[in-house]
């Protein structure tokens, strides 16, 4: 598992530019960061890779955020395999992983851990 | 012992079922087939299936492959001529001999003709082969008028397939009354009545005295009195004979009402020849139903072996459905038998006729006749074939139930040894022994036990034994549909809308565990639009979206989108083309016309989609919902506008069946088709509803499916008015929408309905569950809420906002998204291309 540790952290958008229960998509220098809001979490944000190492494109942002087993997972759009919002690990097998980065609320300014 | 050759005579349904046992039970036996028909066995039960659209492919018991597989010598369109006794060998008209150690006859029967003058005329016909029913189908064409000779239950079978193809149907029955075999008096007035009902005119007491050609029609019929009858083509149904004249020509001992004579274990008078099915005779009675040939079958081929076994005789108790009516004959249904007492119930408001015959002692069942309602039928059977003992008052098992009335027989009261399918001789012992045996669903049971795989009578008994077995072994059948719900989808939509639920949140709350997944939550917000036709893509319901949903538009492999307008019926004017040649080449999408009869333009990047719609919407474009579990497209060809053969406007109607069912969100994607005639150009056998058009309106075909498992859909009402067509077509659309599994299209909800196509004609067309009012309310509410989902979208600035690529940087593009160009337009990058593009702009 690659995390990604904030050394400083980089405004992206406001809490209003977010979709309940749903990911967009930040550009973080030349990454594509997926960043999912879920209200009734704790935490409520998580941040991902957004490339689907499975499918080779960016589209994991655009996929259903739910749970299997209790794992916060978001499920690929392209061939459906689960990646955990927590570790990045995909639960359809073991050798694929994503990252994962730390993310945090000021205010209402959504910040990506560089 | 050296290997035997067996030959075996006829390609029959017994015929086969014969080679079929004999290949199972793994004896040393060389076998060869010979045919009189040019093709191998097929399912003349369902013969009439043929009529509705099924090929012979479908019918078929078995293929030749089959047996060249299994090492059977099969030859085919060669009647056997002659048994040579002596030599121990048979000779074909063909000229061809065969040796054979056993010989075995499975002939059949043919249908009687009786010598009336005229009878051979090329437009009398008969009803027993494929071949008939080809000959059937090309006299129909140009037929107005079809009489059927005959008021037995093949006769009153032909009669409704003249009626499906269309004609004014005549019935003519020497006897006083229809089906005299099965039914008493009372039952076969009853029956008359409702086939009157039916526009299907009954002549009973008619004898025929010749047949000339006729004034009005090509036919007349002359009875006595100067009576007579106008028709334009004739079908006999006068009873069958048995084809024994191979058995006479060599000998063998002729039954007094035909038939080669058999034992108990179906040896003919030379204990080197069998005889099976309906050209045997045993105790002087023919067996004409498929089940005793098939018990045959297994007695003779257990002749060879050491577990000998017999045939008694079998019942001859039958359910069936003859032209919409169920009927159902039990055991002594004249109630002739000494010392038999009868109760008989009658409605004839509701025509239901109903009758038992018990024994003096008021224990037994004899016998039982049912009319308009058989509902009671497998319980009667049940107390018949297994002599169990009969409530108090026996005539409260056929008494409209009321509370407290008699128990229906479940299936902890039947005993092991109760026969529940005739067709394969299954019976509840060796159900439970299948279920023992590790068999842990219905299928598993069908396919080990081959119960409920012949005419599919007993497939509601049968469900219900092995429901029961399988809860007594503790076994639960998890319908659930994911994790977080222990609940069918059908269940939670009755969920939702008895509860008025508006969104997931509320749902997993009072009904649910854990956060939801992809699974449950596109369900549940297909549910939701089904129900109240709102937005898709609000605040509540946009997270439950799958992906295409919730882009509006079909993400291809790279993560780009695909743009589909809708082209209602795939008519779209000169000026609508233009546009989307001019939208296609300014955002730079490839286009390409699609087997759904439009245009889809592919490539689009994700934050282009709102003003490529914004576009398209200002031209006139809808959202043709190519990315939803929704109706797609209703295909038309061109019609009675234009081809020289079409006979109703098939393009009119197709776009208003496109316009009035688009948006409505169901369980699987919905797709059409409606052709101008019976060419059927536009495929509509293919689609989840099609619709062919006649001289008289409009054929209706319901739960076909092209891709993955074809299926051709059934016919399911003919000659149907506009408003008619479109009333069924609401109530079956909103039936499926309520009842299927997710993601399961028509055709598979179809397999799965239990009492199939017969019963979701009893629920659409004669509202048996008295829901067609809400049906139609609810699709004339989604009908009324319709919106174009882009157009609400581009309306709404905080909606198209979500369509930007990036949060933070809304003008940048995915740099993964590479095209090279190809036969003049554009393609994702492969994956080598890609490298070599990124090497050589770095
Ligand atoms: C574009 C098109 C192929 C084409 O270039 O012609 C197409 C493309 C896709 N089809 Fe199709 N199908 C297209 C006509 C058909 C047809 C022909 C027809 O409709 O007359 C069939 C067979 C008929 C049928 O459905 O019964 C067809 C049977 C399927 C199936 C198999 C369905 C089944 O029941 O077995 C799938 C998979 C599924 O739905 O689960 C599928 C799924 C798909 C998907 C959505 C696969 C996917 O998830 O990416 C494709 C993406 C569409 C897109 O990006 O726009 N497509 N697909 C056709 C669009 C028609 C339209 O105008 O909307
Ligand atoms: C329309 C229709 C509906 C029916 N519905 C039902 C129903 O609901 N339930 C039910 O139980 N039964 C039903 N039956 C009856 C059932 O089909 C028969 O009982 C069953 O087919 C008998 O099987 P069989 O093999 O004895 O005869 P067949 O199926 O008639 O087969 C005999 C075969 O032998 C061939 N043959 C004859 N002579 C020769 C020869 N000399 N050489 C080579 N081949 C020869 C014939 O061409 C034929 O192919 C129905 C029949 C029809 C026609
Ligand atoms: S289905 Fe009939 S009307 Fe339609 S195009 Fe074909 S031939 Fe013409
Ligand atoms: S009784 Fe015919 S299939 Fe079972």
């Amino acid at each position: 598992m690659k995390v990604v540790k904030a050394s400083d952290w980089q405004a992206v958008c406001r809490l209003s530019d977010l979709v309940e229960n749903a990911g967009v998509c930040a550009l973080m220098d030349d990454e594509q960061v997926a960043i999912f809001y879920l209200p009734g979490e704790t935490p409520r944000l998580y941040a991902i890779g957004n490339r689907d190492p499975i499918g080779n494109a960016n589209v994991l942002s655009r996929g259903i955020v739910g749970d299997v087993n209790g794992e916060l997972v978001v499920a690929s759009p392209l061939y459906k395999q689960h990646f955990s919002l927590t570790t990045g690990q995909c639960l359809e097998d073991d050798a694929v992983s994503i990252p994962v980065y730390e993310i945090a609320l000021d205010g209402d300014v959504v910040k990506l851990g560089k | 012992m050296a290997t035997q050759n067996i030959v075996v005579v006829g390609n029959g349904m017994v015929g086969h079922h014969y080679v079929d046992q004999l290949l199972q039970s793994g004896l040393d036996v060389a076998i060869t087939v010979i045919g009189a028909e040019p093709r191998p066995a097929y399912d003349r039960v369902h013969l009439s299936e043929f009529f509705a659209g099924k090929k012979p492919e479908e019918l078929a018991l078995t293929t030749r492959e089959f047996y060249q597989q299994n090492g059977v010598k099969a030859h085919f369109g060669d009647a056997v001529q002659e048994i040579l006794r002596d030599e121990k060998a048979v000779v074909t008209e063909g000229g061809r001999r065969f040796d054979y150690d056993k010989l075995v006859l499975a002939t059949g029967s043919y249908p009687f003709v009786p010598p009336i003058p005229g009878s051979s005329h090329q437009r009398c016909l008969t009803y027993r082969t494929i071949d008939d029913l080809g000959a059937i189908k090309s006299a129909a064409q140009g037929s107005k008028v079809g009489v059927v000779v005959g008021g037995g239950l093949l006769g009153l079978e032909c009669a409704n397939a003249l009626k499906n193809l269309g004609m004014e149907t005549h019935v003519v029955e020497f006897a006083p009354g229809l089906m005299g075999v099965q039914l008493d008096e009372g039952g076969s007035r009853m029956l008359r009545r409702k086939i009157e009902a039916l526009d299907v005119t009954v002549h009973t007491s008619t004898a025929t005295q010749d047949i000339v050609p006729g004034e009005d029609c090509k036919l007349r019929m002359n009875f006595a009195d100067d009576k007579f009858l106008e028709t334009d083509m004739i079908v006999f149904s006068a009873g069958i004979r048995p084809f024994d004249q191979l058995g006479r020509n060599a000998g063998l001992e002729i039954g007094a009402r035909g038939g080669i004579v058999v034992d108990y274990h179906c040896r003919t008078t030379d204990e080197n020849i069998f005889a099976i099915g309906e050209c045997a005779s045993l105790g002087n009675f023919i067996y004409g139903l498929v089940a005793p040939g098939y018990r045959m079958a297994e007695v003779a081929v257990s002749q060879l072996g050491s577990d000998k076994k017999v045939f008694k005789g079998a019942d001859m108790s039958t359910k069936l459905k003859l032209l919409g009516v169920d009927v159902g004959s039990i055991g002594d249904a004249h109630g002739k038998g000494e010392g038999s007492t009868s109760y008989v119930f009658s409605d004839e408001r509701a025509e239901v006729y109903k009758r038992i015959n018990v024994s003096s002692d008021g224990k037994t069942l004899l016998g039982a006749v049912l009319v308009g309602d058989c509902d009671d039928y497998d319980t009667l059977l049940q107390y018949f074939l297994n002599g169990i003992e009969l409530p108090d008052n026996p005539e409260t098992l056929i008494l409209p139930s009321v509370e407290g009335g008699a128990p229906q027989l479940g299936p902890a009261a039947l005993p092991m040894a109760a026969t529940v399918c005739s067709c394969h001789n299954v019976s509840k012992g060796s159900i439970v022994e299948a279920i023992d045996g590790g068999c842990c669903s219905l299928g598993d049971v069908k396919a080990s036990t081959r119960a409920s795989t012949g005419c599919g009578g007993c497939s509601a008994l049968l469900k219900s034994v092995v429901d029961y077995e399988l809860e007594a072994r503790g076994v639960s059948v998890d319908k659930s549909i994911c994790e977080h719900f222990p609940f069918t989808r059908q269940e939670i939509f009755h969920i939702c809308k008895v509860e008025n639920l508006r969104s997931f949140d509320e749902l997993l709350a009072g009904h649910g565990t854990g956060r939801g997944c992809d699974i449950c939550k596109p369900a549940v917000a297909s549910i939701l639009a089904s129900l109240w036709n709102d937005y898709i893509l609000n605040d509540k319901t946009a997270g439950l979206q799958d992906t295409n949903d919730r882009f509006l538009a079909n993400m291809q492999k790279d993560g780009t989108y695909s743009v589909v307008p809708r082209v209602a019926g795939g008519e779209i004017t000169p000026d609508k083309l233009i546009v989307l040649g001019e939208v296609a080449k300014k955002y730079n999408l490839y286009t390409k016309i699609t087997g759904g009869q439009r245009i889809d333009l592919f490539g689009a990047h994700m934050g282009d989609l709102p003003a490529i719609w914004k576009e398209l919407v200002d031209a006139g474009f809808e959202t043709g919902h190519a990315y939803g579990k929704a109706l797609r497209t209703v295909k038309s060809c061109v019609g009675s506008t234009w081809c020289r053969y079409g006979v109703q406007d098939s393009v009119s109607m197709a776009i208003y069946v496109e316009n009035r069912y688009k948006g409505l969100r169901s369980p699987h994607k919905i797709k059409s088709a409606v052709s101008g005639c019976t060419r059927e150009c536009a495929e509509a056998q293919s689609k989840d509803f099609g619709v062919i058009a006649t001289e008289n309106g409009w054929n209706l075909y319901v739960c076909g499916n092209g891709g993955m498992k074809p299926r051709h859909a059934d016919l399911f009402a003919t000659d149907l008015d506009d408003e008619t067509l479109i009333r069924y077509v609401d109530r079956f659309l909103m039936f499926y929408v309520r009842t299927a599994d997710r993601l399961q299209r028509t055709s598979v909800w179809l397999e799965n309905l239990e009492g199939g196509l017969d019963y979701l004609r009893e629920v659409v067309i004669d509202d048996k569950l008295g829901i067609c009012a809400e049906l139609e309310a609810q699709m004339a509410a989604v009908v009324g809420t319709y919106q174009c989902e882009w157009k609400t979208t581009i309306e709404d600035p905080e909606k198209a906002k979500r369509f930007r690529q990036f949060v933070n940087a809304p003008d940048e593009k995915d740099d993964n998204v590479i095209f090279v160009e190809e036969r003049g337009q554009i393609r994702p990058a492969r994956d080598d291309e890609r490298d070599d593009i990124i090497a050589k702009s770095a």
